[in-house]
């Protein structure tokens, strides 16, 4: 049984929250920049720029791109012979976030209860989703979740009979009324099948994939494609302000699923889609 | 070209003002997102006088980061602006001329501004860091308790903004995107 230490766990999270808040991801930095020599959109075109020279700037201060700093989420796969020792993983997960939200000078955005909404101040408690996998190792994987565009997610729990087709129409009819508050351009995540929860949870995951990365699955591939053109003809645009582009990238993860549904969820994300990983 | 645009905005620069115009923005705004909103309303209902004079003021609607040692402040970039439309329209009665932040606002809130006299601008999603060099100086005025939420004046030079909805109720949102919507149905 191989041993890690709750401090390294905390240790990396840290890291990992000032590095995937300050530094825009080169795939999609490098989208960004091809779309803007294709923008038919003045406006859409003088937006990108300003997303371009945002990242620069981000960079070179390490200040945040977006000041919306996200709820942390993690994606946590434990080999099935690691032993953490010292302190528990979660508490070691929520440790990380709260020391890289407080020495990263990031913005904290959780509050304690729903409704009471009495911020914790310290950006915890984090979204953590586990996964046991064979060997004995540990995948960390931070993905900070600003709310402009979870806030225009969606899930749609279709019948069979609607089918590839009205699938297709779900995810575009969500990502039209999403429009300008999801700071486009976006990047479309997609969870198709399982249950109601697994489906949102797959559209999550799928957010992680870099751009330019398709489907390994054909149909799947194909499906992407014809979904990302499809809504880079709504007219959204950057900033939702016109133009063609309104998504950098559409993900489908695709699951198992019972003879009577069809769940097909939608989570948005935006330009500033922020994710990194670690392997312990 | 942008328009170079000076605060306080008096009624004459708003209805200079077109849907599609560039405009870098410069003196005085508030900041002001939900939960400031939402005291602000209470004050107005047991008739106590507001953080800030409404009358020709611009609200940002904005929770920034927090600022590094040597900062004034951390990423600023506009946050999205409907979670404020149910407020929108008394401040909008207080004299209140300008509003900055990104997404479409409700028809209650255009009706609003075709009425007092108001314009809607909006800022780069996400373009935090490059907005918060545009910010020269800042003072918490109000509900620190609130954190980054707290209501702050803010002296801003050159801030980059897009008229998005004029005070005849133009509508970029509309309008462009209706330009390039070229839609195909599947089903």
């Amino acid at each position: 049984m191989r041993e890690i230490l709750a401090d390294q766990i905390i240790d990396h999270i840290k890291d990992m929250c000032i590095e995937a808040n300050c530094h825009v991801s080169q795939d999609i930095l490098q989208a960004i920049k091809e779309k803007k020599e294709v923008e038919a959109s003045p406006i859409g075109k003088n937006i990108l720029e300003q997303i371009e020279e945002n990242a620069y700037i981000a960079k070179n201060s390490m200040m945040p791109m977006c000041q919306d700093t996200g709820m942390a989420v993690v994606f946590c796969e434990v080999g099935q012979d690691v032993h953490v020792t010292g302190a528990p993983l979660t508490e070691a997960i929520n440790e990380g976030v709260r020391r890289g939200y407080e020495e990263g000078f990031l913005r904290k955005s959780v509050v304690k209860d729903p409704f009471f909404r009495e911020n914790t101040k310290d950006n915890t408690p984090a979204i953590i989703h586990y996964d046991i996998v064979p060997g004995d190792q540990i995948k960390l994987t931070l993905a900070p979740k600003g709310f402009g565009s979870e806030n225009m997610s969606k899930i749609a729990m279709l019948k069979p009979a609607d089918g590839m087709a009205g699938a297709k129409k779900a995810i575009i009819d969500i990502v039209e009324q999403a429009g300008a508050n999801a700071c486009p351009p976006m990047i479309v995540g997609v969870g198709i099948g399982g249950t109601f929860e697994k489906a949102a949870f797959l559209a999550k995951k799928a957010l992680l994939r870099p751009v330019g990365q398709q489907s390994a699955v054909p149909y799947v591939k194909e499906m992407e494609q014809e979904l990302l053109d499809d809504i880079n003809c709504l007219g959204i645009g950057p900033g939702g302000l016109g133009g063609f582009t309104t998504a950098l990238a559409v993900f489908i993860e695709t699951y198992p699923t019972h003879i009577a549904g069809l769940p097909v969820a939608v989570n948005i994300s935006c330009h500033a889609t922020r994710h990194c990983s670690r392997i312990l | 070209m942008a328009i170079q645009l000076d605060l306080p905005l008096t009624e004459d620069k708003v209805k200079k003002l077109k849907a599609g115009d560039q405009v870098l923005l410069s003196g005085t705004v508030y900041t002001s997102r939900d939960a400031a909103h939402k005291r602000m309303m209470d004050q107005l209902e047991q008739g106590e006088e507001l953080p800030f004079a409404m009358e020709d003021n611009v609200i940002y609607y904005v929770g920034p980061s927090p600022a590094k040692k040597d900062a004034i402040i951390g990423s600023a970039g506009p946050t999205t602006s409907y979670r404020m439309d149910p407020y929108a329209p008394s401040l909008l009665d207080q004299g209140l001329k300008g509003m900055i932040g990104k997404g479409d606002r409700s028809k209650e809130v255009i009706e609003s501004m075709k009425q007092n006299k108001a314009v809607y601008f909006a800022a780069v999603g996400g373009a935090a860091a490059l907005l918060a060099d545009k910010i020269k100086k800042v003072d918490i005025i109000a509900y620190e308790d609130l954190g980054t939420e707290a209501v702050r004046k803010m002296e801003v030079e050159n801030l980059p903004l897009i008229v998005v909805i004029d005070c005849e109720g133009n509508n970029l949102y509309e309008s462009e995107k209706e330009k390039y919507n070229r839609r195909v149905e599947h089903v």
